[in-house]
């Protein structure tokens, strides 16, 4: 075992070794190491480069704050970059690699920045690479991107699963150390739902790394006892390795649980991690203090650390920082540290106290250099002494680890992230909490408070009182005495002067002293602006460590208060979150649902190629044996609908059923044409507008009944429309007596078109569907033989003889099962959306490529549709607008090449001949296109300014995306069968 | 990452389960109405910085239309209405 684990002491397990690998290199730690604890022990000090000079860096925390340990955990697919080795539970097995160098961690050629360091100040890249402009994009900026940076994300897939949850409690506390425990045992005991929340994998914050008794026990001792009570109260839940990251509207907290990130052999049954919304109706923040580091000369160098850092490594992981340490502190931590260190055999080689007097205890036989202060550091991978000064004289003290102390910050982001600024107290020389209202208070060192009695004492307050504000009943709380406590209070030192190295500020953004008087004197004097300006406060710790120190820095420049400063803006994360976390099970096929019809299956044993229409997969076309192309099917497709007889699932159009006796009155209403008069087994094509005058939707809708209806929409609108008619009757006319309920899923629908539609059709349903018993647009319910109910509406989208028929979406595939062989003699074909597509363009219906939000019913034709003697319809009174009825509107007309075997292509403008391509040549756009193979050639249909005047015209169909240019003929949008014979076999 | 709303049907909902769809405040005219007036409904709207009350649909729920009466700064619930009895008591309201 290596020389700085200890032989006992601390919370590891050491009967339980674990073997682990950094940087390719095996070592051994114990069960309840941290990654660093156990780097640590291993005299690993050494653990990343920094960002931009390169320089050597060592672990400066024990906690989620730390800016220097990241490492990359795991490996290929599981590899996770920019991991804090602070947080990071060892497990047997775990492998790491440091980061942003090469070739090693030794040996990085990337530290000659620090030679560099004069040029690379703050905005650097702003002034330095202006030059040639060119060169930015292509030389610079990917030349210090390389230079500079964290870890690298893996591109493979993520092999684990994330869930999401929600939680509710009547207490939520976060963070467990003394204020919390007390806290949630207090309210506990009362009778609330207590959920305790620690980012850590073991509850006790601070006492775990203290040397002091509780309640007459060792505090290790008393954390496990109350951690026992509390695992047998039924109504309260503890998560461990859970961060409360946000705090958002209505009580709801965000947190993240790495359910199973510390095992060695992920179960497949549980998710990675597990992202939390909390409800709480009352929360308690008891997130602790965060310890600050001094700013002085060289104050990065591998093995200066924060006083709490060292304690904790000692006490809790039994593992000594150095073996001759020096502290350097404004306040009791240092000494505390100090004295734990010296009663564990560990040589402590000075104390530089910054302070001229202190009340502190001194170890026996350790030197105290009063009103002291470190200017440098010495030591290339690792420290080996300081350079101290006092009263201008300058000493060189040997050691290998420095813990320093700069007082105290209270953890207070999450009380900060909806827009409260802290409030900076004088006389704690810290930001506290902002008052947020009673039901989100801060307790503890989160509050402000200092001794670890008073920690205890606080949470156990105001738990009792959330609970006791919540109608429990009250509880008397004992709190434990404790014994042997510290004096945590501090004097401020925001920097430390005369410094002969680099004094940073923010340790992972490589901000110094330096770069904040750069800032100020360029005129980024704004702690926001000094933020961007420098990066101080960014990244993955985002100042916790540094931030208090760069606003006390920026105020001593600026000879104001701290208050006068104010920090920086907090946002949720508190810590960062796994894209995996925050996408929980909705990514890749999961990302979306994916909405397929009854008939899908029966589409696919046919041949379907299919195509994404939203959440739907609609069958596009059907490929037969020796067709080598999409447009071959389709061909085959529209003539066999033509010429004999075809089947489409028209499932996916939207179904609503409307009950009620204010039904008939409410579609004319929501309608522009005409409903009220519909008879019982009819269907009436309607269409909606916009209450503006526009076209919104159209479709069928059918009379069942008197009280009944069935309204098909398009695909795309259907959730719009029923939204729409819901709006409509519940604010609009709320005296109408209308029903809606969404029926899209529950019915398969097939489309029967194509002149022996009905011979094919008569023969599996029981009916007479002569067209005398079935006239063009009737809708009745009919029986199929074998005695299934169905619905069969006499319509057509292809001006075809044709019939939509519905059945219950179980029966689909069976029912088209049965039309196949039905119409087999026949010739019977399916056929797609594409077919469907080249069907409604060759009679000029429209769909939403004319319908595109921009087009009133006369622009498309459907002028006729527009009831204006109906005294009220939605739209109607806007529809009568000037601009809505000028006579040089785009107007719906059909386009055929002049030379017949010539193309175009949806999209194209359309000008007059020899006009030159402009805004103001435009004379409209083509709007849908197919090959005809009715005629053999391409056709269009076409928005055309005043176009129904201009049947016959020649017009330039110019396509600037495409390149091409086709001379084409206006014409009626109606290709096929213009007297509509067809339709009335 | 998360808001609750106060369904009167179905009780406290997150947001996820609602579309909103703007200001509850326009009446619309009686179909009459001068054409400034429809124009007016139909184009023009405040933006008012605080208290606001806006449509909510709980489309993942009852599908009532609701009138959600809330500060846009703070996100301060302070009522949530049916839209229907909402329209009801417009007179009475300020």
């Amino acid at each position: 075992m290596s020389s700085f684990r200890l032989d006992a002491g601390g919370l590891v397990n050491r009967s339980d070794a674990l073997s682990f690998s950094f940087d390719g290199k095996s070592f051994t730690g114990f069960s309840g190491d941290t990654l660093a604890s156990a780097l640590l022990a291993n005299d690993q000090m050494l653990v990343g480069r920094s960002f931009k000079y390169h320089r050597p860096r060592g672990v400066v925390t024990a906690g989620s704050a730390e800016p220097n340990a990241l490492v990359t955990v795991g490996a290929g697919a599981r590899a996770e970059p920019n991991a804090r080795a602070t947080m990071v539970e060892l497990h047997s097995g775990l492998s790491a690699v440091s980061q942003n160098r090469f070739p090693s961690l030794k040996h990085d050629f990337g530290a000659v920045n620090g030679l560099l360091s004069p040029f690379l100040g703050a905005g650097f890249y702003y002034k330095t690479f202006m030059w040639p402009k060119p060169f930015w994009e292509k030389v610079y900026e990917p030349l210090i991107r390389r230079a500079a940076g964290l870890g690298k994300v893996t591109l493979a897939a993520d092999p684990d699963r994330y869930e999401k949850s929600w939680a509710h409690c009547d207490l939520l506390v976060v963070g467990g150390g003394p204020a919390g425990l007390m806290a949630a045992l207090a309210a506990a005991r009362a009778g609330a739902r207590v959920i305790l929340a620690d980012e850590g994998f073991r509850f006790g914050g601070s006492m775990l790394s203290e040397t002091v008794t509780i309640g007459g026990l060792p505090a290790q001792d008393f954390v496990r006892q109350t951690i026992e009570e509390l695992a047998t109260l039924a109504n309260v839940t503890l998560m461990p390795r859970t961060t409360v990251f946000g705090w958002y509207d209505d009580m709801v907290f965000g947190a993240v649980e790495r359910v199973q990130k510390h095992v060695s052999q992920p179960s497949a049954d549980l998710p990675m991690e597990r992202l939390w919304r909390i409800v709480a109706r009352r929360a308690i923040l008891s997130s602790g203090a965060e310890e600050r580091p001094l700013v002085f000369g060289g104050n990065d160098r591998p093995g200066v650390m924060t006083a709490n850092a060292a304690r904790t490594y000692l006490n809790r992981y039994g593992v000594a920082v150095g073996s001759r340490v020096a502290v350097f502190t404004n306040g009791g931590s240092g000494y505390r540290t100090a004295s734990d260190l010296v009663a564990r055999g560990i040589e402590v080689t000075a104390i530089v106290d910054a302070r001229q007097t202190a009340q502190d205890t001194v170890p026996d036989g350790v030197r105290v250099i009063r009103n002291g202060s470190i200017i440098s550091t010495k030591g290339r991978h690792r420290l080996s002494g300081i350079i101290t000064a006092r009263s201008g004289f300058e000493e060189v003290i040997s050691c290998d680890a420095l813990a320093m102390s700069g007082g105290w910050s209270p953890i207070v982001h999450l009380m900060c992230q909806r827009g409260a600024k802290p409030v900076w107290s004088d006389e704690a020389q810290g930001f506290m909490a902002p008052d947020v209202g009673a039901g989100f208070v801060a307790a503890g060192s989160a509050a402000g408070v200092e001794r670890l009695s008073d920690c205890l004492r606080d949470g156990a307050a105001k738990g009792a009182a959330s609970a006791a504000a919540l109608g429990f009943a009250p509880y008397d709380v004992n709190t434990p005495d404790v014994e042997g406590e510290y004096d945590p209070s501090f004097a401020p030192l925001w920097y430390v002067p005369g410094a002969r190295d680099k004094a940073f500020v923010d340790f992972q953004n490589d901000v110094a002293v330096s770069d904040l008087g750069l800032s100020q004197r360029e005129g980024f004097s704004h702690i926001e602006h000094t933020k961007r300006y420098t990066t101080a406060g960014m990244a993955t710790d985002q100042g916790k460590l540094g931030n208090v120190a760069t606003i006390g820095i920026v105020a001593g420049m600026r000879g104001v208060s701290p208050a006068e400063i104010g920090t920086t803006t907090f946002r949720p994360f508190y810590t960062p979150v796994s894209f995996g976390a925050l996408a929980g099970a909705e990514r890749a096929e999961h990302l979306r649902p994916v909405r397929t019809s009854p008939l899908h299956g029966w589409a696919k044993k046919n041949g379907a190629s299919f195509v994404e229409s939203g959440l739907w997969y609609r069958s596009a076309w059907f490929v037969r044996a020796g067709e080598t192309g999409w447009r071959e099917s389709v061909d085959r497709e529209v003539r066999a609908v033509r010429e004999a007889v075809g089947i489409c699932d028209v499932s996916t159009l939207g179904k609503i059923e409307i009950f009620g006796s204010g039904a008939a009155e409410f579609l004319n209403r929501i309608y522009s044409n005409s409903f009220l008069k519909l008879p019982v087994g009819k269907a009436r094509y309607g269409l909606m507008l916009r209450e503006d005058g526009m076209v919104s939707d159209d479709g069928t809708t059918s009379r069942l009944s008197d009280s009944h209806y069935v309204m098909t929409t398009t695909t795309a609108y259907a959730g719009e429309v029923l939204a729409h008619m819901e709006f409509a009757a519940q604010t609009f006319w709320p005296d109408l007596d209308v029903r809606f309920v969404s029926t899209s899923d529950q019915w398969a629908q097939m489309s029967i078109a194509g002149p022996k539609a009905r011979v094919v059709l008569s023969r599996i349903v029981e009916d007479d569907i002569s067209a005398q018993a079935l006239p063009l647009l009737g809708a009745r319910t009919v029986t199929l033989k074998g005695g299934l109910q169905a619905r069969l509406f006499r319509i057509s989208f292809s001006g075809e003889l044709a019939f939509e028929l519905a059945v219950p979406a179980g029966y689909g595939e069976s029912v088209a099962d049965a039309l196949m062989d039905a119409g087999r003699d026949a010739g019977i074909t399916a056929y797609g959306v594409e077919a469907l597509n080249v069907l409604r363009i060759e009679k000029g219906f429209v769909t939403h490529s004319e319908l595109d939000g921009r087009t009133t019913a006369d622009d498309v034709g459907l002028g006729r549709m527009m009831a204006m003697q109906k005294p009220d319809f939605i739209g109607k009174r806007l529809s009568t607008r000037f601009g809505l009825t000028a006579a040089d509107r785009l107007q719906l007309v059909g386009l055929k090449p002049v030379e017949i075997d010539k193309e175009f292509k949806a999209g194209a403008h359309l000008l007059k001949e020899n006009a030159t391509p402009s805004m103001a040549n435009d004379q409209g756009f083509v709007s849908s296109v197919c090959h005809s193979p009715t005629l053999g050639h391409c056709i269009g249909l076409a928005m055309l300014k005043s176009g129904r005047e201009r049947l016959g015209e020649r017009i330039h169909v110019w396509d600037g995306l495409r390149g091409t240019d086709v001379v084409a003929e206006v014409c009626s949008p109606v290709f096929v069968d213009p007297d509509a014979t067809r339709l009335h076999l | 990452m998360a808001s609750l709303i106060t369904c009167p049907h179905c009780g406290v909902r997150p947001k996820e389960e609602f579309s909103i769809r703007g200001a509850a405040g326009p009446v619309r005219p009686s179909p009459s109405a001068r054409q400034e007036v429809w124009h007016a409904y139909a184009y023009v709207r405040d933006n008012p910085k605080g208290r606001y009350q806006e449509y909510w649909h709980h489309a993942g729920g009852c599908r009532r239309w609701l009138v959600v009466d809330r500060d846009n700064v703070t996100h301060a619930v302070f009522a949530v209405i049916d839209a229907t009895e909402w329209h009801k008591t417009a007179g009475s309201r300020i």
